[in-house]
């Protein structure tokens, strides 16, 4: 059972938040209208997407007050427990994704096909697009095409061909590319991840613990964060760490584990 | 050792060049997409909606007005409606506006897209909500499909109208096919009707004779050059009016010259 603490932990997370919204629209709950989009926390706190918020601002809208409040407070919320937390938290695609990646691993894809030939940029530069983008058209362009919004107001409002996009991500996952979707493309997790930069809750390696067994880097669907793996121990500080705990629960031998980014820098003084 | 930097810099260069490469062809498809979703001319919007344009570009798509209409008459729209996907709307056939005088659906707009002062009436500073402000649509008639004006008697889209007498009126004149009867053919006065769908929602014919157009596309627009020389208030939309002179090669002389000036006509 510990090996699958963090991963229980977040689907009920995830599970929990879909329901509340559900609920919200279905049965009237006051504790989490609205959707991934933009939502009242108990009628009171406004929440945002940081991402939808700025796409709306660079089309020269006037921005409403409750957008702006949310989206401070959401910025604030990742920027301090960790961005992409977002993703592998509360994100709906995340379940389908983690599920073609693992149908992947299982069917042993990886080993017959190329893993990776997409640049892990590519996700950034979408970023930058879809802000441009919203600029010249003057509508906000990625919120008119994420898959991800489609799918949380599908769940929440009535899904339409919505289904369609989420197949498409999942077959894109579990037959073109190995963590495509999340770790590629997606422009959403992409500004979590610049929003958690500085986050102070962090993945901590120690490599005196590590016994090399490699089992943390085959299930994290963002490798290049775990490069100091039976090397160096440290902590996971780059913003793509998705925080979602993998690595931790599969760890045989407590070489991984969260802690507070600040208290490690100054342990690591003291040595 | 030293041609590193230089093949770097090419790596760079040549990197960055892709990049730009695949986002142009990307912005291209995306635009294209972008381009045809968002024009939707022909929905109809939450009360107290912005301008098209504006609405799209505010509305976040959270869907909180959705979740406020206590007649389920807001939906958002859902991929392959062909409405920008997302935002809400109604279809007043199938559930028009009720018109809830305290307009849950306004004030928990986070965006700004649907905006309180559009729809709030201010008496010495103090803003009261008022939906007979809101203009979701106006009431077009099809006179060929609308039995009051073939001599049958109905009144279903007047009696409906929440605005009885304002926004719809009964107008009354002589059924000359049978010399002894009356026709009583509904009217819609644009100023008062706010778009609401009761009217549409009640028409007893098969596909209603009566039916909300978004305003942008139900309503023309005279310009400064006709104004209502017998209305006073009319009259004031000339101050707004621009002198415009257009020359021609007939309008160079006087009109007595160009008259007088035969080789020249």
């Amino acid at each position: 059972m510990k090996h699958y603490r963090y991963l229980l932990m977040r689907r009920v997370t995830q599970l929990s938040i879909m329901a509340l919204y559900i609920g919200a629209n279905v049965w009237g709950w006051k504790m989490l209208q609205g959707n991934l989009s933009a939502s009242s926390l108990f009628g009171i706190v406004p929440l945002a997407d940081p991402y939808a918020v700025l796409q709306i601002a660079v089309t020269g809208a006037t921005l409403g007050m409750d957008i702006i409040v949310g989206a401070l407070i959401v910025s604030l919320f990742y920027g301090v427990i960790g961005g992409r937390a977002f993703c592998s938290w509360v994100c709906p695609v995340n379940i389908i994704t983690d599920t073609a990646g693992w149908l992947r691993r299982k069917m042993k894809f990886s080993e017959v096909q190329k893993r990776f030939f997409l640049n892990r940029s590519l996700r950034y530069w979408i970023l930058g697009l879809g802000l441009g983008l919203s600029a010249v058209m003057g509508v906000a362009a990625f919120e008119l095409i994420s898959p991800i919004s489609m799918a949380h107001r599908g769940l929440v409002f009535g899904m339409g061909m919505g289904g369609g996009a989420l197949a498409v991500i999942f077959l894109f996952d579990l037959l073109v590319h190995e963590n495509g979707w999340c770790g590629y493309v997606c422009p959403l997790g992409a500004s979590y991840a610049l929003i958690g930069q500085f986050s102070l809750i962090r993945v901590y390696h120690d490599a005196v613990k590590c016994s090399d067994c490699r089992d943390c880097i085959t299930v994290c669907p963002e490798k290049e964060v775990l490069h100091m793996i039976n090397q160096s121990s440290e902590s996971v500080v780059m913003g793509e760490c998705t925080n979602c705990g993998r690595c931790v629960d599969v760890c045989q031998t407590d070489a991984l584990g969260f802690s507070i980014r600040s208290q490690l820098k100054q342990s690591k003084d003291e040595e | 050792m030293k041609t590193e930097p230089t093949s770097d810099r090419r790596r760079f260069l040549l990197s960055l060049a892709r990049g730009i490469g695949l986002s142009a062809m990307g912005a291209l498809v995306w635009s294209a997409y972008v381009g045809v979703a968002k024009a939707a001319p022909l929905v109809l919007r939450p009360p107290g909606a912005l301008k098209e344009e504006e609405f799209i570009k505010n509305c976040i798509k959270c869907g909180l007005c959705v979740e406020a209409c206590p007649y389920d008459t807001l939906s958002l729209a859902k991929p392959g409606e062909n409405i920008p996907m997302g935002t809400p709307y109604f279809t007043p056939r199938e559930i028009p506006c009720y018109m809830c005088s305290d307009i849950p659906c306004v004030p928990v707009c986070p965006s700004g897209a649907l905006s309180e002062p559009s729809v709030s009436r201010y008496v010495e500073n103090h803003a009261t909500l008022e939906i007979n402000l809101a203009r979701m649509g106006l009431a077009v008639i099809d006179e060929n499909s609308c039995i009051a004006t073939w001599g049958i008697q109905c009144d279903a889209c007047y009696r409906a109208c929440p605005l009885l007498g304002q926004a719809i009126t009964i107008e009354y004149s002589k059924n000359e096919r049978t010399g002894k009867h009356a026709f009583l053919k509904p009217v819609v006065h644009p100023d008062q009707c706010t778009g609401c769908g009761m009217c549409e929602h009640a028409c007893v014919t098969e596909i209603a004779a009566i039916h909300i157009l978004p305003r942008a596309l139900a309503m023309g627009r005279v310009g400064d050059h006709y104004i209502k020389g017998w209305d006073p208030s009319d009259e004031k939309r000339l101050e707004g009016a621009k002198i415009e002179v257009t020359k021609t090669k007939l309008s160079e002389k006087s009109v007595l010259d160009t008259l007088n000036d035969a080789e020249g006509l």
